[in-house]
């Protein structure tokens, strides 16, 4: 077993991890609780940008094992970003301008159902 | 400008749209704005992948690439476009569960496919949190989903010895992490990966249907965790922000929603060990006391002649799919001159929210949707509170039974209007399965069928008292 010794990029990546912690928390302050459900669906749908890292892992595959498992992680990765995103977008298509915020016509929701 | 420079620059504009979408997703103007802009920055991300060499280099995996991608999108895209308003919580879980199983599959394949002996401890460290992180989410997200689905009981589900049991699984996985870290042996990886499985399943198994909304949440931001795992082991600043946004936002967004019913978090995940629910039996509620039943005719006269109705809808409402007949109810009471409002409660539905949504989608106007907190005053002067499927959320167990499972839940409180109407199939009790005193309460009357039924004949006894 090696030493433990962080690679030169390591220290940055943690850097960079630890700095995104701290704008995630910031960046939603106050929900209504009327976008709970879409605020949720909506990250749901950034995590999806796994799919990024299951297309490398694929396109890097050997052998049988490793191509199964990034083929499968593939198809996953797309449905959690496709999916999440149509679905955010079909709740949110359901908010109309409230009185007293200007009125955006036309916006009638066409999913209904 | 180098071809890796101009990666990261494109994947810089990605991590941007990324913090813009969860911005303008927090507020209800820019909304869809946010969400569009997340979508095009996943979108862009993506495309650029393409022009990556370990993306196209093989021609074969390009296929296999291409072909999942495309199995993806054809699943995905239909199901998100058809799923029923009311089965969206569901949804929600399945795509992160499915998120979570890629992140838990990449860390393992990047595992398989390092060199064996030179790995760094780090390294094992990474692709171990991404594995168990990823393949918790992964299994819990499915037990959310059957439970929202009704595939199994929404009662949180308690067996003998069940702690000394989760104890030794939790210490058997920590001692094969330990075990892993030392050895870097792949097949203990794959053990860890089964048992992560079992954790996810038994870690919600206790958690009751009407808290499993913040469970989603929660595991949400547990899948955003796994992300930034694969992303430290891929070395990608990318997975690493976009992952850590949604893990930190997310863990803020669970306590807001846990903070909304009124539970913390704990409370949430925990309650059910040790405490004996006293929920009554399932089906017939408790079936010698009595109740008063009405026809239609003669709520709809009570009706027609208030002066003050409040509708409380639920998740019934919902299912019955009677929103557009209750917006016509409350069209013909105005016409009559009676004044007509929505109590909503912020977790009416199964997700915070929900209800908002569902009724938005009927067409109901906005001035005519009170919060629970804007309703509750409203309610002693209010004549008659049509509960129209909902019941935990009126159940004043929450304010007055301190060993009830839902004490201290925020209620709307339908007890004060002068009469309270309830439209139910039957004396079943609701989703956190307990039984509502409210219901044998002398100023209630019952009418029971389905909601848009029961909603449909009383828009014709209002029009033609």
């Amino acid at each position: 077993m090696t030493a433990v010794t962080f690679g030169p990029g390591l220290m940055w990546l943690i850097t960079i991890f630890v700095l995104a912690a701290f704008v995630g928390y910031e960046v939603i302050s106050k929900v209504p609780s009327i976008l709970h459900t879409p605020l949720m669906s909506g990250s749901n749908a950034i995590h999806g940008i796994i799919l990024v890292g299951t297309m490398l892992v694929l396109g890097a595959a050997h052998g049988p094992a490793q191509l199964t498992l990034g083929f499968l992680a593939v198809v996953l990765a797309t449905l959690n970003m496709v999916g999440g995103f149509v679905v955010t977008d079909r709740m949110l298509e359901m908010f109309k301008a409230k009185p007293g915020t200007p009125k955006r016509d036309g916006e009638e929701s066409g999913a209904a159902q | 400008m180098s071809r890796a420079t101009a990666t990261d620059l494109v994947y810089l504009i990605a991590i941007i749209g990324f913090i813009l979408a969860l911005k303008g997703l927090s507020s209800p103007k820019r909304a869809r704005l946010g969400n569009l802009a997340g979508a095009a920055s996943a979108v862009l991300a993506v495309a650029w992948t393409f022009s990556r060499p370990e993306v196209y280099g093989t021609t074969r995996n390009l296929v296999l690439i291409i072909v999942a991608m495309i199995i993806g999108t054809i699943v995905g895209v239909p199901a998100a476009r058809t799923v029923k308003m009311t089965a969206m919580p569901q949804m929600v879980a399945i795509f992160n569960g499915v998120g979570g199983g890629a992140a838990a599959l990449v860390s393992l394949t990047e595992f398989i496919a390092l060199p064996g002996k030179a790995i760094a401890v780090y390294k094992i460290c990474e692709v171990l949190f991404g594995v168990l992180v990823g393949a918790v989410s992964f299994s819990g997200s499915a037990i959310a989903f059957a439970k929202l689905q009704e595939l199994m009981t929404g009662r949180p589900i308690t067996y003998p010895a069940q702690q000394p049991i989760n104890a030794v699984l939790g210490l058997t996985i920590l001692a094969l992490l330990v075990a892993t870290v030392v050895t870097a042996n792949t097949a203990l990886l794959v053990i860890v990966l089964l048992l992560s499985l079992i954790l996810g399943v038994v870690f919600v198994l206790p958690i009751g249907g009407a808290d499993v909304p913040v469970l989603i949440s929660l595991l949400n931001s547990f899948t955003g965790l796994a992300v930034a795992a694969s992303g430290f082991t891929l070395d990608s600043p990318l997975l690493i922000v976009a992952g850590t946004l949604v893990g930190a936002s997310g863990m803020l967004l669970t306590r807001m929603m846990s903070q909304a019913m009124g539970r913390s978090l704990p409370n949430i995940l925990f309650s059910a060990f040790g405490s004996v629910i006293t929920a009554t039996g399932g089906e017939a509620g408790d079936e010698s006391r009595p109740v008063r039943a009405g026809t239609a005719d003669d709520i709809g006269v009570l009706l027609a002649y208030a002066r003050k109705v409040a509708i409380v809808p639920g998740y019934g409402l919902a299912v019955a799919q009677a929103q557009h007949t209750a917006r016509e109810l409350a069209e013909a009471l105005a016409a009559r001159g009676v004044e007509v409002y929505y109590a909503i409660h912020p977790v009416a539905g199964r997700m915070p929210g929900h209800m908002n949504v569902l009724l938005a989608e009927a067409n109901v106007p906005y001035d005519q949707l009170k919060e629970m907190d804007e309703a509750n005053p409203e309610m002693p002067t209010t004549d008659v509170a049509l509960v129209v499927g909902a019941n935990d959320t009126v159940n004043p167990a929450a304010n007055n039974t301190p060993g009830s499972p839902i004490y201290g839940m925020p209620i709307v409180h339908a007890d004060q209007a002068q009469n309270i109407v309830f439209l139910k199939r039957s004396m079943r009790p609701g989703f956190a399965g307990i039984d509502n005193e409210l219901l044998y309460d002398p100023k209630t009357i019952m009418l029971f069928g389905d909601a848009k039924d029961s909603l449909t004949k009383l828009v014709a006894a209002v029009k033609a008292a």
